[in-house]
C-alpha cells in the first residue's frame, strides 16, 4: 500500500555524487530542472490549492465567523466536546490495538512460514480498498441486532471501536512490514547464539528498529480513525453522547443548518490531523538520522 | 515475495508462533473474512438470477456508469498531479518541500464530510467563486464536476506515494546521461522516467480507482443525490437499502467488494518490490 | 517474469481505462435523453423533483401516471430523495428545482426565505399540503409490550427507536406527538417537558432519518417505533413483521409540496402540482400509506381511521414557534433534555 512510504525516510536531493567530470553535466541538468521545476511547482501548488487548501481554508475561516470566542463555545458545546472526546478516545484505543495487532500480522506475513499467506497478505488491503458504506453494511449484519452469532455489537461505543479497527487495520501492517523484510538477520542470529532469549532478542533487537514504523503506522491509523465516516454512520446509532462520533457529529450540524458550529468542529479535527502529520514528519526525520 | 527463511529460535520459540498465528488469524477472520463473507452468502443465497436482475435494472447500470466517469476523470487527474509531484519531491529541491510533502498527505486525515463541507464552501453557487462560475455556465457543486473534485480529494496521496519511493530507488543517472546528450525534459521522461515508474504508477492508479469507486461521505455531500444523474453506486447502495431494496444493496456493494478484490490482485502484481 | 507480469498488467489496466473511457462516452450520450418518452409532438420538457425520502415509490407511480395525461406527455423528471432538511438546504444552496416536496413545513420556509417559492405557496384551499399523515406507534409483530398509548412508552424497560430530532423531521414531529399527547389531555407544560424527558431515556437509538429509524427497528432493534403511519404501511407492504398502533391522541403530519419561482418551466411543473393535487394522484398516495388531502380521493383499499383525540402542530403554536421552543440549538426544551439525558449516560 502506497501509504507505507510515509515512514521511509523523506525523499531526499539525489545523492551527491563525487566524481568530478559530472560536474558540467550537473550544469546542464541543473537548468533543465529549473525549467521544470517552475512548471512542476506551479502545477503542483495550483492544483493542490484548488482542490485542498482553498476549501480547507474556507473551513477554518468560517468556523471563526463568530470571533475566536464563538469558536471556542462552538467547540465547547456539551455534544461538541463529548464528540470530540469519544472520537479521540476511540481513534486513540483503535490506534493503540492495531498497533499491536498489525506488528503481529506484519511478524507472521514476514517471519512465519504460514500457509497461504499470500491470500493474508492481500486481504490486508481490502478495508483499504472497500467502500466504507459496504464496510458498514457487512459489519451491521454481522454484528448488529440480527447477527448470525448473537453477537450485537451495533448502537453502542464498542460497535464504533469495531469499526474504526476495520478501516484502520492495514496502516500498521503496511508500514512494518517493509522494514521488518529489510531487518538484518545477522545481529538476531549473533544474540541468539550468545544465548540470548527470543523474548530478549525481540525487545532488545527487533523492537528498537521497528518502533519508528510502529509509530508511523499508528498516527496515521489514529488520523484516519478520527476522520471516519461511512463505517460507522450505519453501526453507531448516532446516540449523542454516547456513539456520536465527530464526523456524524459535523453532518448533523449541517443538517440543523448549523455550518459555524460544524465547521468549528472540523477545524478541530483539521489541527488534530495537521499536528499527526507534523509530528510524523519529526519522526521521519528523527528516523532518517538515525539511520 | 522474499522467502521467509525459518528463524534460528523456532523450535524454542514454537508455542509463540502458534499463539501469533492463532491470534492474527483469529483477529483477521473476525475483522474481515466474516463479515465480508456473510454479505457474499447474504447476496448469493437465493441464486444469481435475483443478483443479476437487481444489477440490470436503470438505476443501477446509471449509477455504474456515473460511477465509473467520475472515477476515470478523477484518476487522470490524480495521475498527472501524482507523478509531476513525485518528480518535484525526489528530484528537485525547493523551499517548503517539507510542507508540500505534509501536505499530500492530508487528506488521508480529512474527514470526507469536511470534504463536502469545504468544497460547498468554496464553489457552492452561494459564494462568490460559485456564482461566478454559475454566470459562466458552469455548475460545480451538484453536479460531475463537484463530485470529481471530491474524489480527486481524497484520492490525492495514492499515485504520488506509490511513484516517488521508486523515483528515488532508480537514481536520476540515466536521466542526466540522457539530458548530456541533448534530450529534452519531455523526451527524457517519456524515455527514460516513464518507463522505469511503469509498475509503480499503474499500482498506484490501480489503488486510485479503487478509492474513487468506493467514495461515499464526500460525494454524498456535494452529489445532490440526482436518480440517473449524480447518484453512484455508493449512493445507491445507502438508498436501496433503506428502500427495503436489500437484494440491490447487497448485489452492489458485492460488486464492489469483488471490483476491490480484483483491484487488490492487480495491484498485487504491480506492487512495486520495495513495497512489498 | 516480474517484468512481463508488469507489461502484461499495464495492457490489462489500458484495457479498463478504454472501458471507463467508453462507459463515460456512453453515458454522457445517454443522461439527456434517459427516460424519455416514446411520442415526440412537441417540445419535450424536464423537470427536476426534489422530495424527501419517504414518498420516493408514491411519486415514481405518479410521475408515470402524469405522463399518461394531455399535460404530462412530454415531460420527464429527474429526481432527487434525502432527508428533507439536506434536500431544502440543497435547493437553498443552488441544486436546480422545478418541484419541491418536504416533510416540515420550515423546509418550505426556508426556501421562502431565500425567494425561491413564492410567498404564496400556501393560500391554496389545503394551505399548501399534499399529504397527510399520523404519528403511529410500531411495534413488533402481535404488539408483545401491549404497547396502545404515548404513555406506554415511559415504562421502564421498554426501548423506543426515534430519529434524532436535530437532523431528521420525522423526529420533531414524532416528539411534538408525545408532548401534545400530554398537553391536550390536561397536563401542564411541564409535566409534559417532563415526560419527554422521561420518553427521551428510553430511547435506545437515535438515527439520523426516519428510514434510517426504520432500518434500525425492522433490523431487531427496540421495542416500539415512533413513524410515520405511512412508514408503519410501507414496511407492512415489505413483509416486515411488525404491526402499528394509532395512539387516540395523537398528532397530524402534513407535508408540503410547491413549484419554486426559480422553475425554467413554470407551465409544466404547476401542471404537475395539480395533478399531484387531483383525486388520480392523491389515491396513489393512499395506496402508499399516505392520508389524501383531497376528500374525494379513492383510498385505495386503506382505512385511515380518525383518532379521537387528533391535534395538529397550529394547535402547538405552529412550526415556526415550536422549532424555536423546542429544538433550538441553545435554549430549546428538548435540547436541554438530550444534554441532561447526556450527562447521565456519561457518568454511568
Amino acid at each position: 500500500m502506497s501509504i507505507t512510504t510515509a515512514v521511509h525516510p523523506a525523499p531526499s536531493p539525489p545523492a551527491p555524487s563525487p566524481s568530478a567530470p559530472r560536474a558540467g553535466r550537473r550544469a546542464v541538468v541543473r537548468r533543465l530542472q529549473g525549467k521544470g521545476r517552475v512548471a512542476g511547482l506551479s502545477l503542483v501548488v495550483t492544483y493542490l490549492s484548488v482542490i485542498v487548501l482553498i476549501p480547507l481554508g474556507a473551513v477554518v475561516w468560517r468556523s471563526q465567523g463568530n470571533g475566536p470566542a464563538g469558536f471556542l463555545d462552538a467547540i465547547t458545546t456539551p455534544e461538541a466536546a463529548s464528540t470530540l472526546q469519544l472520537t479521540i478516545g476511540a481513534s486513540l484505543i483503535v490506534a493503540l490495538v492495531n498497533m499491536v495487532m498489525g506488528t503481529m500480522i506484519a511478524w507472521v506475513l514476514v517471519r512465519d512460514r504460514l500457509p497461504g499467506r499470500a491470500v493474508l497478505d492481500t486481504l490486508i488491503d481490502l478495508p483499504f480498498a472497500l467502500p466504507t458504506i459496504v464496510a458498514g453494511l457487512a459489519l451491521l449484519t454481522v454484528y448488529g441486532p440480527s447477527s448470525p452469532f448473537g453477537l450485537d455489537l451495533a448502537y453502542a461505543r464498542s460497535g464504533v471501536v469495531v469499526a474504526l479497527l476495520f478501516v484502520t487495520l492495514p496502516f500498521v501492517v503496511r508500514t512494518v512490514q517493509p522494514v521488518l523484510l529489510e531487518l538484518d538477520r545477522e545481529m538476531e542470529q549473533a544474540a541468539a547464539s550468545l544465548g540470548a532469549r527470543p523474548g530478549t532478542i525481540f525487545i532488545r533487537v527487533i523492537l528498537p528498529n521497528v518502533v519508528p514504523a510502529m509509530a508511523g503506522g499508528t498516527a496515521l491509523a489514529f488520523a484516519r480513525a478520527i476522520s471516519e465516516f461511512g463505517s460507522t454512520v450505519l453501526i453507531s446509532g448516532n446516540l449523542p453522547f454516547k456513539t456520536q462520533v465527530a464526523s456524524v457529529h459535523i453532518y448533523n450540524q449541517l443538517e440543523s443548518d448549523n455550518i459555524t458550529g460544524a465547521a468549528a468542529v472540523s477545524t478541530v479535527l483539521l489541527l488534530v490531523s495537521l499536528a499527526m502529520l507534523v509530528a510524523l514528519d519529526l519522526l521521519q526525520r528523527w528516523a532518517a538520522r538515525r539511520g | 515475495m522474499a522467502s521467509a527463511t525459518a528463524y534460528a529460535g523456532t523450535r524454542r520459540g514454537f508455542p509463540v508462533r502458534w499463539v501469533l498465528r492463532l491470534l492474527v488469524l483469529a483477529y483477521l477472520s473476525l475483522l474481515l473474512v466474516v463479515p465480508v463473507g456473510y454479505v457474499l452468502f447474504r447476496t448469493f443465497q437465493h441464486g444469481l438470477t435475483p443478483v443479476l436482475d437487481s444489477l440490470t435494472t436503470a438505476s443501477t447500470v446509471h449509477a455504474f456508469q456515473i460511477t465509473g466517469v467520475v472515477a476515470f476523470y478523477a484518476v487522470i487527474a490524480n495521475t498527472v498531479f501524482g507523478v509531476a509531484a513525485a518528480l518535484l519531491l525526489v528530484r528537485h529541491s525547493f523551499r517548503g518541500k517539507r510542507v508540500l510533502n505534509a501536505l499530500i498527505d492530508l487528506p488521508i486525515a480529512v474527514s470526507p464530510v469536511v470534504v463536502g463541507l469545504a468544497l460547498v464552501l468554496v464553489y457552492g453557487r452561494l459564494t462568490g467563486v460559485g456564482k461566478a462560475l454559475a454566470h459562466l455556465g458552469i455548475s460545480i457543486i451538484f453536479s460531475i464536476p463537484g463530485m470529481v473534485m471530491a474524489t480527486i480529494f481524497v484520492c490525492i496521496p495514492l499515485v504520488v506515494r506509490a511513484v516517488a519511493p521508486v523515483l528515488e530507488e532508480i537514481g536520476d543517472d540515466q536521466e542526466q546521461a540522457a539530458a548530456t546528450l541533448g534530450a529534452g525534459p519531455l523526451q527524457t521522461f517519456l524515455r527514460i522516467t516513464l518507463p522505469s515508474i511503469r509498475g509503480a504508477l499503474a499500482y498506484g492508479v490501480v489503488l486510485a480507482l479503487a478509492r474513487s469507486l468506493g467514495e461515499y461521505g464526500a460525494v454524498s455531500v456535494v452529489s445532490g443525490r440526482l436518480v440517473g444523474r449524480t447518484q453512484t453506486v455508493t449512493l445507491l447502495v445507502q438508498e436501496r437499502y433503506q428502500n427495503f431494496d436489500q437484494q440491490t444493496a447487497y448485489a452492489c456493494a458485492v460488486l464492489l467488494v469483488l471490483v476491490a478484490v480484483i483491484a487488490l490482485l492487480i495491484s498485487r502484481v504491480l506492487r512495486p518490490k520495495e513495497l512489498r | 517474469m516480474v517484468f512481463t507480469a508488469v507489461r502484461r498488467s499495464t495492457a490489462l489496466l489500458a484495457a479498463g481505462l478504454v472501458c471507463a473511457f467508453a462507459l463515460s462516452a456512453c453515458a454522457s450520450t445517454d443522461a439527456p435523453s434517459a427516460g424519455s418518452p416514446a411520442g415526440s409532438a412537441g417540445e419535450k420538457v424536464s423537470l427536476s423533483l426534489i422530495a424527501y425520502s419517504t414518498p420516493q415509490a408514491a411519486y415514481e407511480t405518479i410521475i408515470a401516471a402524469f405522463q399518461k395525461t394531455p399535460a404530462g406527455k412530454n415531460v420527464t423528471f429527474t429526481q432527487s430523495y434525502g432527508a428533507s432538511g439536506d434536500q431544502s438546504r440543497a435547493v437553498a444552496a443552488g441544486l436546480p428545482a422545478d418541484y419541491v416536496a418536504f416533510s416540515l413545513e420550515t423546509d418550505m420556509t426556508r426556501l421562502v426565505d431565500a425567494k425561491l417559492v413564492d410567498p404564496s405557496w400556501n393560500t391554496d384551499a389545503n394551505k399548501g399540503m399534499v399529504t397527510n399523515s399520523v404519528v403511529a406507534l410500531v411495534t413488533r409483530q402481535g404488539n408483545p409490550k401491549k404497547i396502545t398509548s404515548f404513555n406506554d412508552l415511559i415504562k421502564p424497560g421498554v426501548q423506543v427507536i426515534t430519529p434524532n430530532p436535530f437532523s431528521s423531521g420525522s423526529a420533531r414531529w414524532n416528539i411534538m406527538a408525545a408532548y401534545g399527547s400530554q398537553t391536550k389531555t390536561g397536563k401542564s407544560d411541564a409535566d409534559a417537558a417532563a415526560f419527554l424527558a422521561k420518553m427521551l431515556g428510553n430511547v435506545a437509538v437515535q438515527d439520523d432519518s426516519g428510514r434510517a429509524a426504520l432500518q434500525t427497528f425492522t433490523g431487531g432493534k427496540g421495542d416500539v417505533l415512533l413513524s410515520y403511519e405511512n412508514e408503519a404501511i410501507f414496511a407492512k407492504q415489505k413483509g416486515q413483521a411488525v404491526d402499528y398502533v394509532v395512539p387516540d391522541s395523537t398528532l397530524l403530519i402534513e407535508n408540503p409540496a410547491a413549484v419554486t419561482s426559480t422553475s425554467t418551466h413554470p407551465r409544466e411543473a404547476k401542471a404537475f402540482l395539480d395533478f399531484v393535487r387531483s383525486d388520480a394522484a392523491q389515491a396513489i398516495f393512499a395506496a402508499n400509506g399516505y392520508r389524501p388531502v383531497s376528500k374525494t380521493a379513492d383510498t385505495a383499499g386503506q382505512t385511515f381511521p380518525t383518532p379521537a383525540g387528533l391535534f395538529t402542530i397550529a394547535d402547538l403554536g405552529g412550526w415556526s414557534t415550536v422549532a424555536t421552543t423546542f429544538f433550538d440549538a441553545d435554549k430549546g426544551i428538548v435540547t436541554g433534555i438530550e444534554r441532561k439525558l447526556g450527562v447521565s449516560v456519561e457518568k454511568k
